[in-house]
Parts: structure tokens; C-alpha cells; sequence
């Protein structure tokens, strides 16, 4: 633990992004206390710009409080990129772990399966999927995570195949230790740092998504999010640039903050990769 | 005699937190024309590293030259420049590599490789250049030179492409050749046919070689002088009657002492017990194929392979890769799946069992893996690696504890080692595990799969001495397979050679050893490298023991 952690802290990237990603967890966990009221009721002066009529980040075309969203925002993006990714991630190495692990058959149906996902573009995809099921904070999670699993699969899958003629694993079947043993016991432990690599990458992309579904209409109605904040503001760009700016900026961060942990994780995990620079 | 390649003091230098500062340390040694000295050592001892630095390909910056020369023909070459270097690569100095497969670029033909060493160095016609590949290839004797022209690396045999690559290494007639490990991935019987070649060459060519081994029996093949390392150190350098016959070092001695001879262990009484027995044993590997047709590849790795194994007896399987000898350990211990035939074990029939009706015979038989470094989960502890057979057979996890405690005492390694992780551990330390965790289910039969090839010399006779001692503790009865037979000979009281899948001869050592009945099998003795000078174990033992 000790030596991963300086690994990672040799890396100035990573701990710049781990800094901004802190930064914003922070603001998410903090929201309701320096803005208590609901980032959707209208809080003052419609149209202000930055630093006026006490809106610190101005407000948008109905008077409400550009920052207030942004901060309320941050739990919206957050919550939603790491629990569609969970489940994500969940889905994918229950598919890759059996498709890797049995082969033959099993891998051919399992593998068929994740690549009839795989044909359909990502982002459209989840669109349609919230669009059928109408959109709310599950139906988003839902169709983030459905478009998601397949790179998982894909990766545990092959991590499986190689990893399961190694000797060690042979040695566990002499001994008589049952399928379900060899996989979560024996394989998985020594997987988990790429899965734990695309994990981190995949709560970036799921962010992205969210927030291109709420700037499309599809978020949920009732709950503030930086995709909604976008495109609320879209049409006002020209006489109220703020509005659409300062989400699209903290969209930007978080994505850049958790890929750079991402990358850093990588070079950590994967000590073959370390001397590279 | 003309002084080719003269090394002063030559140190290199590894990059901080290693395990010692120098790779390399005040190395002295020099190569004539005309002659091979080998450097001789076991991994880490440097002698690779001192072949790279020739060739100024240390993997810079980390490792370096530090300190001494290379002095080849007045120049010092450790500070010789990269284009400088690069003209003396292949044309003056060339090198082979141990894994032809690797070391020769998948996606070119042999013709092209070679081509490219007339290309970058000398100016050809284009005629010419191919007409100098095809007698070079002939000159290293490739069966077809044409064909080998065109062909792919992966579409030769291993042996087919060491020789081109000395093809490749010899094209401009260099002065030097380094040679590092270049046998060592090969099979007995292609490691003495590419040793003469090398040894033809050199003679033919006047070129002075650099050959790095760990074997001494290759040393003992193919050496004028002998130079070995230890830690980094030249602890002993000499001409080869010297070094082998009278070994002044201590470690030399050890080194020469842990050669394992080829004369067989006096035989033992059989025991009229019969634990295994293996009956026209049928496997066949298919690859190919597929949904939608094509050309299906059938290998026969077993074919008819019938044998039995008395209790506390030691039956060794040799054979060359490719023989189905891994195929035939694998199918008893029921990793594979056998077509045809019994594997009788205590009179019960393993073949045909599924997974479950085999679980209850699974602690009877078990293995111990050839590679200690792939063979152990890297993020287990020891102490769960070993204890959880038992845990699997039922035995409570204080029992199991206990056992996997006094285990660890049995395989020679400390009770600390229980919670500490294999990469901990060296290699030999880690056969020791790999053998306790065998052990913990307490089988009758262990089958032991090339379980010293990985590991040095030194420590081979460790482990081959540690499994002699369980086996007789235990009165355990082992299938030991292996592709060296002088590791057979210490170790097995009966042999079966096999060859493409069949058993051409079963016998007790000594009888196989002394008159062999199948022309294979006289190959393959014949191939042992070293084996006249390490025939005679009962001398060698009175010069250690003295």
C-alpha cells in the first residue's frame, strides 16, 4: 500500500487531477450548506452576470443561481458516473470472468452478446434507452451502465484466458477447488488492476454521457445537473455566456481530474509500465 | 595469436536501489582470434550483461558502462560513439541471441533479415546479395536454402532458426561473435548439432567467440577457456582442462560439483506394489477448424502410453518438446482430458470420472509445476497457498495451519515464510513451496512436471536432493518428468523415453543408460552435453569430498 501510494505520488499529473477531483467532492458534499435553498428556485435578478446582484457565477434566464446549480450539480455527476459505473463494471466481469474462464461455447454466446452492444454507438443508444423508459435518476443510470459493460467484459475476458492456464490456477483444480473458488479467489485478485484502471476512466465517460442526455432534455426533471445547466443556456450563449460556460468548465474538470487519477493508477498498477518515462 | 577483444577493469553500473551497485565489477578478462572462451555463470551473476556492454547495447540510461575498457583492435569501444558502434555491429562484432523466435522479426522473411545485413553495411548488387544469403545459409546447413529464403521465422523449427540466425550473425565474416545462451531454448539433440555448428564456423572463419552459457557441460563441449562469474565478479578465469579439472575457486568447485553426472543412482529393490497404473493412454490435440471449415491439425501427443509405478519408485518420462510428455502428466493428474485408455490409481479408473466423482481421488495424486514463478498466485500468502488443499478436503483451519506449518519445516524454508507473498522468495524458495503445497494433501503419487528445468544449477541439486528426501520420508511415488537426462539419472529408478507421443523405451536407469535399445534413445545420450568429462561421478564426488 505503501509503495503504491508513493508510485503514484511520483506522478505530478495524477496528484494535480486527485487535487481538482478532491476540490469537487468537497463542493458536492458541501452544496447544501453554503446554498440550502433548491438550485431551482429562482433566486434573484434574472440574466445577472458574474459578480453581480450577489450571484457569484451570475444567474441564468430565470434567476436561478448558476453556482447553486453547479455545486448541487457536482452530487448529480458524481453519484450518477460512479454508480453506473459500478454496475457497469459489475455486469462486465460477471460476462468477461465466464466467457474467459469457460471458453468454447459459453465465451462464443457471451461474446456475440456483448458485441451485438457493441455495434450500436454508444451515446445514441443510451439516448434511446431513457428515451423508452422515460427519463429519471435510475433510467440514466441504467442506460449509462448498459452501454458501458462491454469494454469491462472485453477486458476481463481476456485477462481470464491468459490468467487461466497459468500454473498457479492448474494447481488449484488439482487440488479439487470448485470453478466459483478458482474465479473470485484465485483469478479475479489478479485483475483487479485494470478493472480498477477502466473503472476510474469509465466514471469520466459516464459523466460525459449524463451530461449530454441532461443537455438534451433527457435528464431528470427534478434534479440539478451541469448537462441541464448547458443546455439551458444554450440558446442565451450569445447575451449570457455564463450560463452555459461555467457547467461546461466544471464538466471539463472533473472528466480531465479523473482521467489523469486514471492514467496515474495506471502507471502505478502496472509496474511493467513505470520505468517508461 | 592475434588479441581481439581485450576488457580492462570493466565495471557496470546498475541503477540505485538494486540489489548491488555493479552489475558488472572489475571484470578482466580478453578474447584471441581463433579461439571460444565461454563465461560461465548462474542468473545474476553478470554474464550478460558483460556480453551487451560488448556490444554497447546495455539498456542505458539505468545500466552503463561506469568504469574500464573494451578494447577491441586499439579502439575502446565503452566510449566508442553510436555511429561508430553501429558500424562495428554485425560487421566486426555480431551477436546470437538464446530465443531465435524472439530475437528474428516475425513479420520478415529469413531472406529479408539476412538481406539486411548486406544492405546496411556493404554496397551489393541486389543479385549478389542473395546469392552471399543462399551460401550462407547453406554453409549453416539448412536443409532447403531456398525455401528458407522465403520463409517466415515462425515456419522454422527451433534449431532451423538458431542456424539462421548464425547465418545472420556471420554474413560479413565478423571478428567477434557473441553468443548468449544460444542453445539454451533449444532441445538436447539440437543444442549438440547447433554447438558444432558453432564450433565448424569458428573454426572455418578464424573468429573469436564470446559464448555465455550456464551449462558446463556445454562448457566443457565447446570451450578453449573458461572465465567464471559470480555476483558480477570473475572469480576464476583459465584455460577449460584447467578450470574443470582443477577448479581453484570455491564456487567453481560448487558449480562443477552440482553438474549433475549422467552415471544412474544405484539401483533400489522394486516394490511388488503397483499404485499407478497407465494403460494405452490416447491424446490428440486439434487446432484449426472452426464454424466455418477450413484445415483441421491433429496432434498425437500420447499414443499408446502404457506404464506402471511401484510404491516409493521413481519413474522418470524423457523426451524433447513436442514428445507428450507434459500431455501425458497432465492427463494423469487429470488436468487434460484423455481420449482413450485407463489411469488406474489404486485399481480405481481416473479417466473417465467427471469433475465431481474425481474431487474425492484428487488429493492421492498431485503435482508439482515447472515454472516456481508462475506456478504460485501471486496475491495469495504462502500460508493460504499451502494450507488451502486440506481446507478443500475438510480438515479445520487450525489443523490445516499446523500442517502447512510443519510442511514448511519438511521443504526447508522457515515458519516466517507462512505470511509472507511468493514474490518474496527466490526461485529455489519457491519449488520448496510449490512441493510443500503438493505435500499437504498427503498424496501417494506425485508427478513432478520439469520441476528444476527453470532454476540454476546450484539449486537444482537442492531440490532434486529435498525430493529424494520426501519421497523415502513419505514413501511417495513420483512420475518425474524432465528433458535432461542427467537430471533423470539422479533421480529416477526407472525411464521412459518418449518420442512423438510414443514410449520407445521403459526401463531401469542403469540398464537404459549402459545398453540402449531404441536408436532414440542412443541419440539422445549421445547429445548430453559434457558427457564425457561428467561421466565419472565417483571421482568428482572424492575431489569435493576431499
Amino acid at each position: 500500500m505503501h509503495s503504491f501510494w508513493k508510485r503514484f505520488a511520483r506522478n505530478r499529473q495524477a496528484l494535480f487531477g486527485l487535487a481538482i477531483l478532491g476540490c469537487i467532492l468537497i463542493m458536492a458534499a458541501t452544496a447544501h450548506l453554503f446554498f440550502p435553498t433548491d438550485p431551482f428556485s429562482l433566486a434573484g435578478q434574472s440574466m445577472s452576470p458574474p459578480g453581480q446582484n450577489g450571484f457569484l457565477l451570475g444567474s441564468d434566464s430565470l434567476g436561478r443561481d448558476v453556482a447553486a446549480g453547479i455545486a448541487h450539480g457536482a452530487k448529480t455527476s458524481l453519484l450518477i458516473g460512479l454508480v453506473a459505473t459500478l454496475v457497469a463494471v459489475l455486469i462486465g466481469v460477471i460476462m468477461g470472468a465466464l466467457a474467459g474462464y469457460y471458453g468454447g461455447i459459453v465465451d462464443d454466446l457471451l461474446m456475440r452478446t456483448t458485441e451485438m452492444f457493441q455495434t450500436i454507438p454508444s451515446f445514441v443508444f443510451a439516448i434511446l434507452l431513457v428515451a423508452i423508459m422515460k427519463p429519471s435518476i435510475e433510467s440514466i443510470v441504467i442506460a449509462i451502465a448498459v452501454v458501458s459493460w462491454p469494454a469491462v467484459a472485453r477486458l476481463v475476458r481476456g485477462e481470464f484466458l491468459s490468467l487461466r492456464n497459468r500454473e498457479f490456477v492448474q494447481a488449484c483444480h488439482t487440488i479439487g477447488m470448485s470453478d466459483v473458488r478458482i474465479m473470485l479467489g484465485e483469478i479475479l485478485p489478479n485483475c483487479l488492476s485494470p478493472i480498477i484502471v477502466i473503472g476510474s476512466l469509465m466514471v469520466a465517460t459516464a459523466i460525459l454521457i449524463e451530461s449530454g442526455l441532461a443537455f438534451l432534455g433527457l435528464g431528470d426533471p427534478n434534479i440539478m445537473s451541469w448537462g441541464f445547466q448547458v443546455g439551458a443556456g444554450r440558446t442565451l450563449l450569445r447575451s449570457a455566456w455564463w450560463v452555459c460556460t461555467f457547467p461546461g468548465i466544471a464538466i471539463l474538470l472533473t472528466v480531465l481530474a479523473i482521467n489523469l487519477v486514471g492514467e496515474g493508477l495506471n502507471d502505478a498498477l502496472n509496474p511493467r509500465l513505470r520505468e517508461r518515462s | 595469436m592475434t588479441r581481439l577483444l581485450d576488457i580492462r577493469g570493466l565495471h557496470v553500473s546498475l541503477p540505485e536501489g538494486a540489489q548491488r551497485p555493479y552489475a558488472v565489477e572489475n571484470a578482466d578478462f580478453h578474447l584471441d582470434q581463433n579461439e571460444i572462451l565461454c563465461v560461465v555463470g548462474e542468473s545474476g551473476s553478470g554474464k550478460s550483461l558483460t556480453a551487451r556492454a560488448v556490444m554497447g547495447l546495455l539498456p542505458r540510461p539505468h545500466v552503463r558502462v561506469a568504469n574500464g575498457q573494451i578494447v577491441f583492435h586499439s579502439e575502446d569501444l565503452a566510449t566508442a560513439s553510436e555511429p561508430r558502434m553501429r558500424e562495428i555491429r554485425g560487421s566486426e562484432i555480431s551477436m546470437i541471441f538464446q530465443e531465435p523466435m524472439t530475437a528474428l522479426n516475425p513479420v520478415m522473411t529469413i531472406g529479408v533479415q539476412i538481406d539486411e545485413v548486406f544492405r546496411f553495411h556493404e554496397k551489393m548488387s541486389s543479385k549478389e546479395r542473395r546469392e552471399r544469403a543462399l551460401s550462407l545459409l547453406s554453409d549453416v546447413r539448412l536443409p532447403d536454402p531456398e525455401q528458407a529464403l522465403k520463409a517466415y521465422p515462425h515456419e522454422l523449427s527451433g534449431g532451423q532458426r538458431q542456424r539462421a540466425m548464425i547465418a545472420m550473425a556471420l554474413a560479413l565474416d565478423p571478428k567477434i561473435l557473441i553468443a548468449d545462451e544460444p542453445t539454451t531454448a533449444l532441445d538436447v539433440t539440437t543444442q549438440a548439432q547447433v554447438l558444432k555448428l558453432i564450433k565448424e564456423m569458428q573454426e572455418a572463419h578464424g573468429t573469436g567467440v564470446l559464448f555465455i552459457t550456464h551449462d558446463f557441460g556445454v562448457v566443457a563441449d565447446i570451450a578453449d577457456r573458461v572465465a567464471v562469474m559470480q555476483n558480477g565478479l570473475v572469480v576464476e578465469s583459465g584455460t577449460t582442462d584447467e578450470v574443470l579439472r582443477q577448479p581453484t575457486h570455491p564456487y567453481t568447485q560448487s558449480l562443477i560439483a552440482a553438474v549433475p553426472s549422467l552415471a544412474p543412482r544405484p539401483p533400489r529393490t522394486r516394490s511388488s506394489e503397483v499404485v499407478l497404473e497407465v494403460k494405452h493412454l490416447e491424446k490428440t490435440y486439434r487446432s484449426g477448424g472452426g464454424y466455418f471449415g477450413g484445415k483441421e491439425r491433429v496432434v498425437h501427443a500420447a499414443r499408446d502410453v502404457t506404464f506402471d509405478l511401484a510404491r516409493g519408485e521413481t519413474l522418470g518420462i524423457v523426451g524433447e518438446s513436442g514428445s507428450g510428455k507434459s500431455t501425458v502428466a497432465r492427463c494423469i493428474v487429470r488436468l487434460n482430458d484423455a481420449e482413450a485408455g485407463e489411469i488406474l490409481l489404486d485399481g480405481v479408473d481416473l479417466r473417465p470420472l467427471g469433475r465431481a466423482a474425481m474431487r474425492p481421488h484428487r488429493p492421492k495424486i498431485q503435482m508439482v509445476f515447472q515454472d516456481p514463478f508462475a506456478s504460485l498466485n501471486p496475491r495469495a500468502r504462502v500460508g493460504r497457498i499451502i494450507a488451502q488443499g486440506p481446507i478443500l478436503a475438510g480438515a479445520n483451519a487450525v489443523t490445516a495451519k499446523k500442517r502447512a506449518l510443519e510442511l514448511l519445516e519438511t521443504v526447508g524454508l522457515d515458519a516466517g515464510a507462512y505470511d509472507r507473498f511468493p514474490h518474496e522468495f527466490s526461485g529455489g524458495q519457491r519449488q520448496r513451496i510449490g512441493v510443500a503445497r503438493a505435500l499437504a494433501l498427503d498424496p501417494e503419487v506425485l508427478v513432478a512436471d520439469e520441476p528444476v528445468s527453470a532454476l540454476d544449477v546450484s539449486i537444482q541439486a537442492q531440490i532434486l536432493q529435498l525430493l529424494d528426501e520426501i519421497r523415502d520420508q513419505m514413501n511417495l511415488s513420483m512420475v518425474f518428468i524432465t528433458h535432461d537426462l542427467r537430471v533423470a539419472a539422479q533421480v529416477c529408478d526407472r525411464i521412459a523415453v518418449m518420442r512423438r507421443g510414443e514410449v520407445v523405451e521403459i526401463g531401469p536407469t542403469g540398464m537404459l543408460f549402459e545398453a540402449p535399445r531404441h536408436e532414440y534413445t542412443r541419440e539422445l545420450l549421445s547429445a548430453v552435453p559434457g558427457r564425457d568429462w561428467f561421466a565419472a561421478p565417483v571421482e568428482k564426488l572424492a575431489a569435493v569430498s576431499s
